[in-house]
């Protein structure tokens, strides 16, 4: 989106549309010519799968809106509607239901390529923290979209998150009154997040923007870790960026179907085929899978403030990575000890999410505050020193060193090219 | 270093593995025997013949204290349902009394049912049903199939994923139908109550609706609890969930896409970065961009 664009208009019409708006070449410079480092794998096709996914849910989103009423009394009922009478709208819901959990799928992933790479390093920190952002605004708005059918667990997961306001000292109680627009959870409250679950995937659209954009300022980090130095560590945006994101695209949507067409309600919880009864609470109040880890550390503090900040500080700390994390090198490929605790970490969030699903007792509780405190202990401990400390591998000295150095595949005639000297 | 991975490792297996301690989650109930369904799989279908006996179950036994109240009479005519013609589904609905009104002169009435309504619930609301039923109010059967599972816990839930279990619901309705017995010795059961070896916490207030022979069926299909379970089970996977043949037909439809899709967008990948890959001096006259040099 900087620097001159090599596009250059055929048609009258679209010499005359350049003259006025240089959309063409806008689009031309971020998603044809842009150039993209050649070696990256493909943990870089989620951006793109969380582009469709985020496309998926508005589509969807918008046609199921025209069927659903927002009402406590016919929320549950609307829904119902739509899954018998609307035309294919069992499959709209479906792909919407399970477009959620899709969609927390590749941004985990995201994240977690992010994290492996050293994704959020200089000159990468704005993006990085677009992205935290971008996380959160899908937590709060796949959190408000549970809420809307209106069943127990809707219910009852309104309840008890709304309710973690109520820990902020002083203003905690008039705080989650004014939340829920009443003095329990009702029908402002289910007014509100509908209108707010309408409201923030065009704010999470926004955000992509800023998230591209600032992307396309200081380009794409990859496997190597290493900056992009002459034109043959790059490649065209398109066609190789976009047919490889396409064919992943694919892949991953074979994985989606198989949810949406032969296990659509594997993902959720029975509970919420109940209609929501505030004068009974279930057995065990679960939220949807992809809030798990963070609400296992939540219940692992036993003060309820400070299970909180703990909730809270878990995904605000990750903003901070650009700067907890204190290594020059990029990659996890060439930094040893950091990849076993990164791993480590990743079981860490994995176990959380299991303990996240288990009652609060016995020894689910111990195991989660041990996993909760490496959680705390690895970002703010491990991560700092590990920069000062670790004997990292030597670095390649450009993307197509590392290409070439890992062998030219047998069979093929290219001889390595004379100016691979960076 | 190994060394310290491996301890950490060993620790956060022995912290996954250790609470086998489990108090309140264990007491609840034994799991669901897995029965035999038409509906399951990729291709699975319902077996009319079967929504249709189980129809005559939920008739005549169950619709005594449930209501259904989100299932109308046309949708016994409904394709991928228990088969009806809709001249049977009208008459279906003739033998209901249906409320409606008010009338010209403010009143309600009652009237035959027509083909567009919905069952009419057992009891007018639900305090009435309570009162009639001892303080208990027996949960709405629209979507009860779906409405009700158990846990199969680690590492099963991961295999479901896999073989596509989603029988959970229709298991435990089937297993709940066949699982009275009399409590174990030392078992004290609340008033009210019935033993049932598969309901959480034993104690169900639901008497035994079903016993061998209780309604006939005309196909020669045996007269057991555990047929009568079955049957209005998989008429209760049909309430819930009525579009179950039309999303798995269009979901094989929708697989077959995909894999030949992305399968052509593979050999296209291959094909585009052939070059990338194995002749990189290709590359070389490539037009210059505009990347950022730091």
């Amino acid at each position: 989106m900087s620097g001159h664009s090599i596009y250059k208009p055929q048609s009258p019409f679209m010499q005359w549309l350049e003259r006025r708006l240089p959309i063409a070449s806008l689009v031309h410079s971020s998603f044809i010519a842009y150039p993209t480092p050649r070696n990256l794998n493909y943990w870089w096709t989620f951006g793109g799968i969380l582009t469709f996914m985020l496309g998926v849910q508005i589509i969807t989103g918008v046609v199921l809106a025209m069927h659903y009423t927002p009402h406590v009394d016919h929320a549950f009922n609307s829904v119902e509607t739509i899954m018998r009478d609307v035309d294919y709208g069992w499959l709209l819901r479906y792909v919407h239901a399970n477009g959620a959990s899709f969609f927390f799928v590749a941004v985990y992933a995201h994240i977690a390529r992010g994290m492996y790479y050293g994704s959020y390093k200089d000159p990468r920190e704005v993006l990085w923290i677009l992205g935290v952002i971008l996380f959160l605004l899908m937590v709060v708005t796949g959190f408000m979209g549970y809420v809307l059918p209106w069943g127990q667990m809707s219910f009852w997961a309104a309840t008890v998150i709304t309710n973690l306001f109520s820990a902020i000292p002083i203003f905690g109680n008039s705080i989650v009154t004014w939340l829920w627009g009443g003095f329990a959870v009702g029908n402002p409250t289910l007014n509100r997040f509908y209108s707010l679950h309408y409201l923030l995937p065009f704010v999470i659209a926004g955000v992509v923007v800023l998230h591209i954009w600032a992307l396309h300022m200081v380009g794409q980090n990859n496997p190597t870790g290493v900056e992009p130095k002459t034109e043959k560590d790059t490649v065209a945006f398109t066609p190789y960026a976009t047919v490889k994101d396409a064919f992943f695209v694919g892949l991953f949507c074979i994985v989606y179907a198989w949810f949406v067409f032969y296990i659509p309600n594997y993902l959720g919880h029975s509970d919420n085929y109940i209609p929501a009864n505030p004068g009974q609470t279930p057995t065990h109040i679960v939220p949807e899978w992809y809030y798990l880890p963070f609400y296992a550390i939540l219940r692992a503090i036993p003060d309820k403030l400070l299970g909180v900040i703990a909730l809270a500080g878990s995904i605000i700390l990750l903003a901070f990575l650009p700067w907890l994390d204190t290594s020059r090198v990029r990659s996890a490929n060439y930094r040893p000890l950091y990849r076993q605790f990164l791993f480590l970490f990743f079981l860490v969030v994995i176990g959380l999410g299991y303990l996240g699903s288990q009652p609060p007792e016995g020894g689910y509780v111990i195991a989660a505050r041990i996993l909760t405190l490496y959680y705390f202990v690895y970002l703010l401990i491990i991560l700092p020193l590990l920069g000062l400390f670790e004997t990292t591998k030597p670095l390649p000295n450009s993307i197509s060193e590392s290409v070439l150095r890992e062998g030219v595949p047998a069979g093929a005639s290219a001889p390595p090219p004379a100016g691979a000297k960076s | 270093m190994n060394r310290l991975r491996n301890i950490l490792l060993v620790c956060v297996v022995a912290a996954l593995s250790a609470p086998t301690v489990r108090t309140a989650w264990a007491q609840e109930a034994d799991a669901p025997p897995l029965q035999r369904w038409s509906f399951a799989g990729p291709f699975g279908v319902y077996d009319p013949a079967q929504l249709q006996r189980g129809f005559k179950i939920y008739r005549e036994v169950c619709s005594t204290c449930h209501s259904l109240k989100l299932v109308a009479f046309r949708n016994l005519a409904d394709s991928g349902g228990p088969g009806f013609t809709e001249a049977q589904a009208t008459a279906v609905a003739a033998e209901f009394q249906v409320t409606d009104g008010p009338n010209d002169q403010g009143q309600m009435f009652q009237r035959p049912g027509k083909i567009s309504d919905y069952f009419p619930p057992p009891f007018p609301n639900d305090q009435a049903a309570r009162a009639a039923l001892g303080g208990k109010l027996p949960p709405d059967m629209s979507v009860l199939a779906k409405a009700r599972s158990y846990e199969r816990g680690f590492p099963w839930f991961i295999f479901e994923a896999f073989t596509e279990y989603q029988e959970d619901g229709p298991d435990y309705i089937h297993a709940i139908l066949t699982g009275y017995t009399d409590p174990p010795a030392g078992f004290s059961l609340p008033p009210g109550g019935q033993y049932n070896k598969y309901f959480p916490g034993h104690a169900i207030g639901m008497p035994k609706p079903l016993s061998d022979g209780q309604v006939p069926y005309t196909d020669g299909t045996p007269t057991t609890v555990d047929q009568y379970g079955r049957d209005v089970a998989a008429f209760l996977m049909w309430t819930a969930e009525p579009k179950l043949d039309a999303r798995k037909r269009l979901g094989f439809q929708v697989m077959i896409f995909l894999i030949v899709f992305t399968g052509l967008l593979y050999f296209t990948k291959k094909r585009v970065w052939h070059a990338v890959l194995h002749h990189p001096e290709l590359l070389e006259s490539r037009p210059p961009t505009e990347y950022p040099r730091s």
